[in-house]
């Protein structure tokens, strides 16, 4: 019965979608107010009829209802209840699901917090994002339905893939889901701004937050997925260049440009064009992510389901949607009049640098990814695109980038000085040499250009710290004249610090991870392996049963001398259902670096194959993605964006003050 | 004009990239083919002790004639789905095909051929996969389609289907039979 | 066939369920170990996505190891020992795409669109200075008028 309920949420979701997509679209052509608000309802109505679907559906998974399809292929009555939870979107129809469910959370969010907006922008916008909706919702009733029967049921379901039963991996798809789609809120502004033919600062200033919002999101989402590939995959590896990373590295790095080009529209009123296509395309490359998981062009561990008719279901959306918008863009798009001058050494000119560079990274990402594709397609031999080639092409781009970014903020706006900003930054250079020159001892000469990268690290890092106590005159004026300074700067001049922070302390951790020591031996219960200083004893290991495993437990003792540092307790676990051994790393840090401990093989004499690894650095890689992610919520937290809000308040008082 | 043309750009460049989809979702189309970069190259010359215990299966013994090799072994569960059609292959269609048993204990190949019947006029034993190495072989069952000057014509990964027997075997083997 | 060929790929995974690089496999001479780890990561594991053989616990990869490392040891030259894979398994277990006119457009490509956006970029902001620049033409008389009736309606 409820999943009956569930389905016809769905059903019903679908039809909100068109008249959401409609109404308000002509009653913004029309100038009708009442069809204008129609927007507003029915996007609040759609995200409730899709918390009712998901809700079904998540009740079908927890009460283990073996008559839908969906649970049968991906459940199991032995599954913790935290999987049965996220099992709900492990899988293809599920994950289609929760990103509908998403996107009508935005729409919701948009109905609910842009008071501030001119109803016309705010219909077409919501009119905009009906029309996603109802394209992904036919998709998902067409081809992806989670709520089939099937009976008589089966006696229990067939579990969920064992990687998959893992706490980080289990909340990385909202998150990139909330990136992803959150972007559609940016996409659907830039369509409704062509529509109307206008782009200002108020436009960037709305869009921006949004945008803001969804790269918080998507950079967790993606930090997520990385941390989980270190920790499950038994030797430490972060991120392999595998073509579904890229989908979701893609939206990212043009995300990024874009948060940077409305800055300019904000403040100086031009690159109005450029920004709009980035918004189009920072989505389209989110359907493009979608369209290459889903559809099965590409083989990945990510990809779920191989079934031609959704790919090319997705296919047509991609058309009606990306090359409807670019349509739209190439006959509206020219009328939009450049604003501002600027000369090339400016705070303008140093953001469309940044963007020239991430616009020229994504697009060799992009074709790294979808050139073997290409090739294959037209019957070109095989080939495969591997961390070297991005290594070669793709990393040499982001090094000016991580210059400019100490250098662009300390620019200032039309016409910036050169030679003056970097006079300021004496210390971020200074840091620099002194790190690279720090890192060759410590490492003897060790691999150059990571000692470089640790370099260009500091240079920003520093760099970025000197920008932000100019800004509040530190050391210069008394501490609480700084303090002052400090309180009466925008938030998001904060946030943009941390974030660049958090930039600067991936970097660091990305070189380090060029410093590590392996150690993979064969140990006997009682036996010792030293690791960079430190002594692993292998203390014994166990059988132990868990929920719906059996784990080979080894007890490890870490010492450095004679100092019991931790004991740690590396897993194997065999899932019997599935036939599927996983690895269960243990991971000792103490932020600086990483002690990374797997369990292998036993051997016929009784040892254990123990990879070791000590890490110098690598846990900043996450550290400095959760910076960059806190920057963007201070950055959100900014009072200038609920501007509107504030006119609003302040316009009765201004009355009443009047009226005495 | 100019400038006009610069804002097709995007909308160009996108309707190209929607082509290559498409063509890429053609159905006929298998993400996971892979080519063997022997093609149209000499097979690798090898010499396996027989399971059999008499003789061996050499690669010189096989030239003269258009022969199908398949790599097998009892441990792989693929290997039995394709198993009946190339029974079929070899009483029907009179279809020469010689087996490689890959890392596989010669005793379990030959119960498992027992079991299910043995459609190879000769099988090999390649205890170590060093014969499926210079093969190419990604894993068992690989089938693959030698021309009579022992080159190597066409390769199958994974396990045959009754399509694939149909439309891409029988018309090599009888085209290359013809020449 | 497809669906097929899955479970063949997760077999073939299934069957080797040692982890990467094991301590049987490796070579007693540190330096030739050294190359061999070092040719290994640029080597795909074949049945695995992006992943080099250094890195896979698949069996195919272990296989690989084996290999190189016994052509190595045969005293085969890095590039000899490569090729020698290559040779077997074709371009496709390069993790780095040679370089040949098929990857032209992949390899010079991320420069190009550098160069042609740097250098768009470049035209646009000297053509819009060009005009912009320009000293907007003084107001005609009839203007003035105009504007001087304007700025009294307002300030009255």
């Amino acid at each position: 019965m409820i999943v009956e309920i569930g389905h016809f949420a769905l059903i019903l979701a679908l039809v909100v979608a068109i008249v959401q997509a409609a109404l308000p679209l002509a009653g913004a052509a029309r100038g009708n107010v009442a069809w204008m608000e129609v927007g507003r309802s029915t996007a609040l109505a759609q995200f409730l009829l899709m918390a009712i679907a998901m809700a079904a559906l998540m009740h079908a998974y927890v009460t283990s209802d073996f008559t839908v399809v969906n649970v049968i292929e991906n459940s199991h009555t032995d599954k913790p209840l935290l999987y049965k939870i996220t099992g709900v979107w492990g899988n293809h129809e599920g994950s289609m699901l929760l990103w509908v469910f998403i996107l009508s959370l935005c729409g919701a969010a948009v109905a609910l917090f842009s008071n501030n907006l001119p109803p016309a922008l705010r219909a077409r916008v919501l009119a905009v994002q009906g029309m996603i909706g109802t394209g992904f919702l036919l998709f998902i009733l067409l081809t992806s339905n989670p709520f089939l029967r099937e009976l008589p049921p089966p006696l229990n379901g067939r579990g969920l893939n064992p990687v998959l039963q893992d706490p980080g991996l289990a909340f990385h798809p909202p998150f990139l889901y909330l990136g992803y789609v959150g972007f559609s809120v940016s996409f659907c502004f830039a369509v409704a701004a062509l529509i109307e033919g206008r782009v200002d600062s108020a436009w960037a200033r709305w869009v921006r937050p949004w945008t803001l919002a969804s790269w918080c999101a998507l950079t967790i989402g993606i930090a997520m997925g990385s941390w989980w590939a270190y920790y499950t995959l038994g030797w430490g590896g972060w991120w392999f260049w595998d073509p579904v990373e890229n989908a979701s590295f893609l939206p990212w790095l043009v995300g990024t440009a874009l948060i940077h080009s409305a800055i300019v529209v904000e403040k100086r009123d031009t690159l109005k064009s450029w920004t709009v296509l980035l918004a189009i395309i920072t989505f389209s490359l989110s359907l493009v992510g979608t369209f290459l998981v889903r559809s099965g062009v590409l083989t990945s561990v990510h990809a779920f389901a191989v079934d031609p008719a959704r790919g090319s279901f997705i296919l047509l959306l991609l058309l009606v949607a990306i090359g409807g918008s670019l349509a739209l863009y190439a006959v509206r798009a020219p009328a939009l009049k450049g604003g501002g001058l600027f000369a090339p050494v400016s705070r303008e000119g140093a953001l469309v640098l940044n963007n020239l560079l991430l616009s020229t990274g994504a697009a060799t990402v992009f074709l790294g990814t979808l050139y073997p594709l290409f090739l294959d397609a037209v019957g070109g031999p095989k080939l495969s695109v591997g961390p070297p080639f991005y290594n070669k092409t793709f990393v040499p781009l982001m090094v000016p980038v991580l210059v400019a970014v100490a250098a662009g903020p300390l620019l200032a706006w039309k016409r910036g000085d050169l030679l003056g900003a970097l006079q300021r930054l004496w210390a971020a250079f200074a840091a620099a040499v002194v790190v690279v020159l720090g890192a060759l001892y410590v490492t003897s000469g060790g691999p150059v250009l990571a000692v470089l990268g640790l370099g260009l690290a500091a240079w920003t890092f520093v760099g970025v710290l000197a920008e932000w106590t100019e800004r509040l005159k530190l050391f210069r004026i008394p501490a609480r004249d700084s303090w002052r300074r400090a309180r009466n700067l925008p938030r998001s001049a904060h946030g943009m610090t941390l974030a660049h922070l958090g930039l600067a302390i991936s970097v660091a951790g990305i070189a380090a991870s060029a410093f590590e020591v392996e150690h993979i031996d064969i140990v006997a219960p009682g036996g010792d392996l030293p690791l960079a200083g430190y002594t692993l004893h292998l203390d014994k290991v166990e059988k132990l049963q868990g929920a719906n495993y059996v784990a080979d437990d080894a007890t490890i003792t870490v010492k450095r001398g004679d100092a019991v540092i931790a004991v740690v307790h590396p897993q194997r676990r065999f899932f019997p259902l599935q036939q599927q051994t996983t690895s269960e790393t243990a991971i000792r840090t103490n932020f600086l670096a990483d002690l990374y401990i797997a369990l292998g093989e036993p051997d016929q004499a009784g040892g254990w194959t123990i990879r070791a690894y000590w890490k110098p650095l690598v846990p900043w890689i996450w550290i400095g993605a959760v910076f960059m992610a806190f920057g963007g919520v201070v950055s959100l937290s900014d009072r200038r964006w609920r501007v509107g809000v504030a006119s609003r308040l302040r316009a009765p008082a201004a009355q009443a003050a009047a009226g005495d | 004009m100019m400038r006009r043309a610069l804002f097709l750009l995007p909308v160009a460049l996108f309707l190209a990239l929607a082509g290559y989809f498409a063509l890429a979702l053609r159905p006929d189309r298998d993400p996971q083919a892979l080519p063997s970069a022997l093609i149209d190259k000499p097979a690798p010359a090898f010499t396996l002790a027989s399971l059999d215990g008499g003789g061996n299966l050499s690669s010189d013994g096989l030239k003269g004639q258009v022969v199908v090799v398949n790599f097998f072994a009892s441990w792989c569960v693929p290997c039995r789905i394709e198993h009946p059609l190339l029974m079929r292959l070899a009483t029907q269609e009179r279809v020469p095909i010689y087996g490689i048993a890959y890392k596989d204990k010669p005793e379990d190949s030959r119960r498992i051929l027992a079991q299910l019947g043995d459609p190879y006029r000769g099988t090999g034993v390649d205890r170590d996969g060093g014969t499926g190495f210079d093969f190419g072989v990604y894993g068992v069952p690989e089938t693959y389609v030698i021309d009579r000057s022992g080159h190597i014509r066409q390769r199958f990964v994974g396990p045959l289907t009754a399509e694939v027997v149909e439309k891409e075997l029988l018309p090599l083997l009888k085209q290359l039979n013809r020449s | 066939m497809r669906r097929a060929l899955a479970t063949l790929l997760v077999l073939l995974a299934l069957a080797g369920a040692a982890l990467a690089v094991t301590p049987s496999e490796r070579l007693a001479d540190p330096a030739l170990e050294a190359r061999a780890r070092e040719i290994s990561k640029g080597l795909r594991c074949l049945v695995c996505q992006n992943e080099s053989i250094d890195d896979s616990n698949a069996d195919l990869a272990h296989d690989v190891r084996v290999k190189l490392r016994e052509r190595l040891l045969a005293g085969d030259s890095d590039a000899q020992a490569v090729q020698f894979i290559v040779d077997r398994y074709g371009d496709f277990v390069l993790l780095q795409p040679p370089m040949r006119p098929a990857t032209y457009v992949l390899w010079f490509g991320p420069g190009a669109v550098l160069l042609l956006a740097a250098g768009g970029m470049a035209i646009a902001f000297r053509r819009r200075h060009a005009t912009d620049d320009a000293v907007p033409p003084p107001l005609s008389d009839a203007e003035r008028e105009r504007l001087d009736r304007l700025m009294r309606e307002t300030e009255g």
